[in-house]
């Protein structure tokens, strides 16, 4: 029996979304399944982004607050470590310090963290809010606004508040995030609602929400695995935007990234673990769509840049 | 790939002679088509059509046993390429190599490493499967040494026998004759030597050729020398190609029902660093691997990986739920704070993660809302007060704690009256709206 190659093409292809001003980055773009490099183009490589926040990391875990423990308390310098030293190629600022249940810092106060981190850098930015609803609609405007034609990213719009941060996201020239929980359908809506305001569906990012691996990454893999299918095999042209994995958040919280090696002996070394946990719950992602990766460790980033390469090669 | 009745159909003698107990051959071919019935019902049909049926109603992947008795795994009986359609089946196997060339202290170690590697995981217990011991020194007299520390060591871990030698294969397989080993490392040019070893010891074969067509050609040779229970290298050791066989391979399986590649694959994924290496197991974890063999078995590393192989093979159509309980977080005593949230499994795991993160021993109520989240079971009506109260009432709580104060989610601050009202003595206060906010939340309570 002669063998031929069971070799798949798809009607469909995800939008390419370029972020940035001077420095520009661009990801998504394919017509093919992740790193299907044999049978369809992918034009870009996943872009990794490092997470940077506007308050001191308090609540992360020591092995990733460690290489951020001389810059971590200023939100500029953080920036400027990760551009110069680690040689990110985008930033990810989280003003989780506005959360009510945090620092509860204004609108006013994150405007001035994200001026002055976007003076401070010239690799593309992506803006998140503390994913508080009512508070993410009242900031997310703002630092929209305060770093209007810069082309950033803007996040996450949700269902419940997606009106006022899409509209912002729109008239400041932003790539947005739409986060939905989980669900495709969930997903596809949100993307049909942002669209009908008029945003453009190839300015958008989505977010299916992420999970780490051993706290649902599964739902959030197979979620992704369809999103994408949708979008390469159906050609729906809602599910075609690029898809984020907010990695770093999801997995630096979990037992497995703090649980010290005293008190779980065969757990192994903590370090190693944390970073691992990172990686693989990124590379994981990866295969199952996600082009857009935020993440903490900077060796978890390398591992997974080794990755990239690899597959690029 | 199944047969559909019509297909079926036009293999049968098309005579309508009842004697398989249906009115016509079209009949009996619809049932069968949903097996419902057996093709021996009819004593009419051909050999032809016996032969192709049969072939048809094989698993499209192989099954394959590697090892015997209680660590005996399986391997193939895929039957899709995306998880969300119908649950993987069989778990990658996990195989640590050993060289013949290692130092006997570090095969000493490794053999201990995967004796000692089982893991409780929400209730799986997880290991190391299996031992590749690998002739890298091409003498057959080191190859048996280590052979013999591990059949000695390690009698009941299913072992991997790595050799391209025939003659270091006739040594070493009898060590493990009849105890269901793979013979990997036959090649078109040994096949003929290596496939009666293997059989002798009643052993699988592990084939390796270059490239896929190679491949097919090869396990079709293996086949006719009398071994069917294959599985297969295609040569790639770098990522993109094991995704891409490994993808292909997969797919003639299923969607061509291509019979020559239908046998469970091997990747091999050593390299220097067991960070990046862990990487590349999990792509072949994720991508379609049956096996994948290593150079190191750390501790993290297992349990990063055990994780990823339990998360990828679980059955998407059963509910996201956890079991409806009162969950202890860390060690709560009388005075620990009581939190109430649904059985959806991802709030549930982001909840007791958070509670975690706290360091505040707590207890945590789980309520059966049939797997919805908590917005959504309120919406529902399955997040009531009447059932909220009803639910800690029955739970037995109330004899293991002294106060009487519930923490709600703060998205359900509006049910505070109606589970007050119901649930006589208590006090309901409204905790954060999201999970994230419990750490701080739950910090100043017990500060207070
Ligand atoms: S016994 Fe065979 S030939 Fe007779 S009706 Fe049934 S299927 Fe047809």
């Amino acid at each position: 029996m002669a063998f031929t190659p069971p070799k798949e093409s798809f009607r469909g292809r995800v939008y390419p979304v370029t972020i940035g001003t001077e420095v520009q980055e661009t990801f998504g773009g394919e017509n093919t399944l992740p790193f299907h490099r044999f049978e369809g183009e992918i034009p870009h490589r996943p872009l990794i982004s490092y997470e940077i926040q506007d308050v001191p990391p308090q609540d992360w875990p020591e092995v990733v607050r460690e290489p951020y423990s001389d810059v971590s308390d200023d939100p500029v310098k953080w920036a400027q470590f990760c551009q110069e030293s680690l040689g990110a190629k985008s930033i990810t600022l989280r003003l989780i310090g506005t959360h009510p249940d945090q620092k509860n810092l204004s609108a006013e106060d994150a405007v001035k963290v994200v001026t002055d981190v976007l003076n401070a850098v010239k690799v593309p930015l992506i803006i998140l809010g503390s994913n508080h609803i009512e508070k993410d609609a009242e900031v997310l405007p703002k630092v929209a606004e305060a770093s209007k034609g810069r082309n950033c990213v803007i996040g996450k719009a949700q269902e419940a508040n997606y009106k006022t941060i899409a509209a912002a996201a729109m008239a400041s020239g932003h790539k947005l995030i739409a986060m939905s929980e989980l669900d495709i359908n969930l997903s596809k809506q949100l993307n049909i609602l942002i669209t009908q305001m008029g945003f453009e569906k190839e300015r958008l990012i989505t977010d299916p929400m992420c999970s780490a691996l051993g706290y649902g990454i599964e739902y959030t893999y197979s979620v992704m695995e369809r999103i994408r299918l949708a979008a390469l095999a159906q050609a729906d042209p809602v599910m075609q935007p690029p898809m984020v994995a907010d990695v770093g958040m999801y997995v630096w919280k979990i037992k497995e990234t703090q649980a010290s090696e005293q008190d779980l002996p065969e757990w192994g070394s903590l370090r190693e673990r944390g970073i691992l946990w990172e990686a693989l719950t990124a590379t994981t992602l990866m295969l199952a769509g996600a082009e857009l990766l935020i993440m903490r460790h900077p060796d978890a980033v390398s591992l997974v840049n080794t990755f990239i390469d690899e597959m690029f090669a | 790939m199944a047969l559909t009745g019509v297909e079926i159909f036009k293999l049968l003698p098309k005579t309508n002679c009842k004697k398989c107990g249906f009115p016509t051959c079209l009949a009996f071919a619809m049932k069968l088509a949903q097996r419902q019935t057996s093709l021996d019902k009819c004593p009419d049909v051909s050999e032809e059509a016996k032969r192709i049926l049969g072939e048809a109603a094989a698993p499209p992947v192989r099954p394959i046993t590697l090892g015997t008795g209680d660590k005996a795994v399986k391997m193939g009986e895929e039957t899709v390429l995306f998880r969300h359609e119908k649950k993987f089946v069989n778990p990658t196997v996990l195989a640590l190599e050993i060289k013949d060339t290692e130092d006997e202290a570090v095969q000493m170690e490794k053999v201990q490493a995967v004796l000692t590697s089982e893991i409780n995981r929400v209730g799986q217990l997880l290991r190391v499967d299996a031992i590749c011991i690998t002739n890298a020194s091409g003498e057959v007299e080191r190859f048996e040494t280590l052979a013999k520390t591990v059949a000695e060591k390690a009698p009941e871990v299913p072992v991997i026998v790595s050799t391209e030698s025939p003659d270091a294969a006739k040594t070493v397989m009898g060590l493990f004759s009849g105890k269901g080993a793979l013979l990997y490392g036959v090649t078109e040019a040994n096949a003929e030597q290596m496939v009666p070893i293997a059989k002798e010891a009643k052993a699988s074969v592990g084939v390796r050729a270059d490239d896929l067509e190679a491949l097919s050609a090869l396990t079709e040779k293996v086949k006719s020398l009398g071994v069917e229970d294959i599985v297969v290298d295609s040569g790639a050791r770098k990522a993109p190609e094991i995704l891409e066989h490994n993808t292909l391979i997969r797919r003639a399986a299923i969607k061509k029902n291509f019979k020559p590649l239908g046998y469970p694959v091997i990747n091999f994924v050593q390299r220097e660093d067991p960070l990046y290496e862990t990487l590349l197991a999990g792509l072949g974890i994720c991508k379609y691997a049956s096996v994948v063999v290593m150079s190191s078995a750390e501790k993290w590393k297992n349990l990063a990986l055990f994780t990823l192989r339990q998360n990828i093979y679980t059955d998407p159509q059963v509910p996201m739920q956890v079991e409806q309980k009162i969950y202890k977080i860390g060690e709560p005593d009388e005075n620990s704070p009581l939190l109430i949230t649904t059985n959806f499994s991802l709030t549930y795991f982001i909840v007791s993660g958070e509670v975690e993160n706290s360091k505040v021993p707590a207890w945590l109520a789980v309520m059966d809302c049939e797997g919805l989240s908590v917005l959504t079971a309120w919406a529902a009506g399955k997040f009531t007060g009447a059932k909220i109260a009803n639910f800690i009432k029955e739970s037995g709580i109330e004899s293991q704690i002294k106060h009487r104060e519930l923490i709600i989610p703060g998205y359900v601050a509006i049910l505070k009256g109606a589970i007050e009202e119901k649930l006589e003595g208590w006090t309901v206060t409204v905790g954060p709206r999201e999970a994230n906010g419990l750490p701080s939340f739950l910090r100043q309570k017990v500060a207070a």
